[in-house]
């Protein structure tokens, strides 16, 4: 049974007179790995600010559960915020604090946890995104992929209910987005959390997402939405074929009939 | 070794409505080429040439030279309403042609150069002031709700940031302080002396030396380096955590970046500026005291007695209180432009840059008005 986790209803976004995408309507479930996609420059950074509090829409709203998230007043945003967790494009780790320290940082804000068994849950989600050991590095002196899960065990640090990721394979090598795209999963599997990602990584894509959305720069709205591979097998809109399918439109059929394996599998 | 080109040259030659250009030798970069205008004027109005063919049997190597030469022929025959035949073309050439010609040019795409009218500059430039003044008014806002949180004991800083930020333009920036207020009090010294020795009133040139960086001298100078050395520093630290997601991510954190970021170095800076000021001072006694000792013929004893008599409590709290000003102004003005700062490598640079000037600004119109307030009120 689905239980609607965050729900974007009628949602207009712009930069004053300029608009970026209107007329949004959608639900993500828990449990979901929501795939937000569509090409180069049409939005879907953006929308996933206005997920994320950081730029209020132009029209509509966003809801956490029950609770819309911008009608709230301040205090009552940055609470209903709290259950999340974000990974950005670049990590965003703090250069100036080590990794334990960047990550220690949102609990020692929010929590009455002691430094201590901080210090333990730090090690705990760097051992989880594979980093053990590297607690007193500076975001400088280890690599982008490594930054990348850094910022993922930040982003964990507080065991929120929603992930969201901002183009999280953007600038790996296949291997580590690969790796990185069943870590996504194995946690959502492991700790009951929803996922929203921000992509254009077809590979990832089709790996890991159970529903998606997909954003239209010209029309400037939502143009489909469903689980990925049922997108690719059964839409029509050329728009959304010629994407997932990168314009080589022939592969359709093969594609379909290698998911059926898989699936049968 | 040197290759020889053989020279290029493009022969026309007419078959009823069509015209055969040939084209001949190696056509590369650094090659004279043939004028183009001579094909262009037969395919002119008037010509009656229906189609345009191209042949290259004697065509050596070519390179982007021929291909801007052949895109305007083409051009220019498509103009005309000629239909231009490429398939006898190289294969090359066709290919890099059929790319060329596969995305239409986006209409609208092409920058038109406008001229602005110049009432509509200085509108423009108005507004700019207007806009930035409110920005100015806001971050001033926003600086005191957190001042004020902090007073509650709400804001969330990390004292480390704040210790590290006091290390930062407290002890680091006292070399560059005792060189430069060192050098404005000999400087001062000089200037006096050149004068006072007339009336062989050397003696007074501690008085001038003393009040001069005590009023004004000593703030200003410590004021102005640590607009270039902190206030930049503020704008490119804050300006780059912009540009990395770093400052939104401090948000999704729950993290007001006005108290995490702002506070510790506006701090940090309001409560050095007074200790370097009085720094500052004592450098430029000092420097004041080498020249008219060694140079005018007044004892160390003597100069630092006038320079006591002279320089009055008033005045160093006077210089005291307009650097701690001073360092509101550096600190509000170098975290304003940082956070102001675009999403890119250049915004940063320029938030840099925009961060000196405007405190500089900032720092010599205070100064005036706090000296004609002192003036009027006869202190």
């Amino acid at each position: 049974m689905a239980v609607p986790c965050l729900t974007i209803k009628n949602m207009t976004m712009a930069y004053g007179d300029f608009i970026i995408q209107r007329d949004l309507d959608f639900t993500i479930n828990r449990g979901d790995i929501f795939i937000i996609m569509g090409g180069s420059g049409c939005g879907k950074s953006t929308l996933l600010m206005h997920l994320i509090g950081l730029q209020s829409p132009s029209k509509g709203d966003v809801l956490y559960g029950d609770e819309s998230l911008w009608q709230a007043e301040h205090k009552e945003r940055q609470r209903i915020l709290r259950r999340t967790g974000v990974l950005f494009q670049s990590g965003a780790l703090l250069s100036s604090m080590t990794l334990a320290e960047s990550i220690a940082l949102p609990m020692t804000e929010h929590t009455r946890l002691g430094s201590q068994r901080i210090r333990e849950i730090v090690s705990y989600k760097l051992a989880l995104v594979g980093l053990a050991g590297f607690e007193d590095y500076y975001p400088s002196e280890i690599s982008g992929g490594m930054q990348k899960r850094a910022g993922l065990a930040r982003a964990m640090a507080l065991d929120p209910e929603i992930l969201f990721f901002d183009e999280p394979s953007a600038g790996l090598d296949p291997v580590s987005a690969k790796l990185l795209d069943d870590l996504i999963r194995s946690l959502r599997d492991n700790l009951g959390a929803t996922i929203v990602m921000v992509t254009h990584e077809l590979a990832s894509i089709f790996a890991i997402g159970t529903n998606s959305v997909f954003l239209d720069p010209e029309t400037k709205t939502m143009i489909a939405s469903g689980p990925p591979k049922q997108l690719r097998a059964e839409s029509r809109d050329p728009k959304v074929i010629r994407f997932l399918t990168r314009g080589e439109t022939e592969n359709r059929e093969e594609n379909k009939t290698k998911d059926q394996e898989t699936c049968d599998l | 070794m040197t290759v020889n080109n053989a020279p290029c040259e493009i022969n026309v030659s007419r078959k009823e409505h069509a015209l055969e250009v040939s084209i001949v030798g190696d056509w590369v970069l650094d090659a004279e080429t043939p004028a183009l205008e001579a094909v262009l004027t037969q395919l002119g109005d008037g010509a009656d040439i229906k189609r345009l063919v191209f042949s290259t049997e004697a065509l050596g190597r070519w390179d982007s030279l021929l291909m801007t030469e052949l895109i305007q022929l083409i051009d220019y025959g498509t103009k005309q309403g000629i239909e231009v035949d490429t398939s006898t073309l190289p294969e090359g050439i066709q290919g890099l042609l059929s790319l060329v010609y596969a995305v239409p040019e986006r209409v609208g795409a092409r920058r038109q150069e406008t001229k602005t009218p110049w009432l509509e500059v200085i509108g423009k430039g108005g507004l700019r002031i207007f806009r930035d003044s409110q920005a100015l008014v806001s971050f001033v806002g926003e600086t005191a709700l957190s001042v004020f949180a902090l007073m509650r004991g709400k804001a969330r800083f990390r004292l480390v940031d704040l210790w590290m930020n006091i290390q930062d333009c407290g002890p680091s920036a006292l070399p560059i302080i005792t060189l430069i207020s060192l050098l404005v009090g000999l400087i001062l010294a000089f200037v006096g002396a050149v004068q006072l020795a007339l009336f062989g009133a050397q003696i007074y040139i501690a008085d001038l030396v003393g009040l001069g960086m005590t009023r004004e001298m000593g703030g200003l100078m410590a004021a102005i380096i640590m607009s270039g050395r902190t206030g930049a520093a503020y704008a490119a630290q804050l300006g780059t955590m912009q540009v990395n997601s770093e400052i939104d991510a401090l948000k999704t954190m729950g993290f007001e970046p006005m108290d995490f970021l702002v506070l510790p170095r506006m701090l940090a800076l309001v409560s050095i500026m007074p200790l370097l000021c009085l720094y500052a001072i004592l450098m430029g006694i000092v420097g004041g005291a080498l020249v008219t000792v060694n140079f005018f013929d007044v004892s160390l004893v003597e100069y630092l007695n006038r320079t006591a008599n002279a320089v009055h409590l008033t005045d160093l709290t006077i210089g005291i209180v307009k650097c701690a000003v001073f360092g509101v102004l550096i600190a509000l003005s170098g975290c304003m432009r940082g956070m102001q700062c675009g999403r890119s490598a250049s915004a940063v640079g320029d938030a840099a840059t925009s961060a000196v000037v405007t405190g500089i600004v900032f720092i010599v119109i205070a100064d005036s008005l706090m000296t004609v307030m002192c003036n009027r009120l006869g202190i």
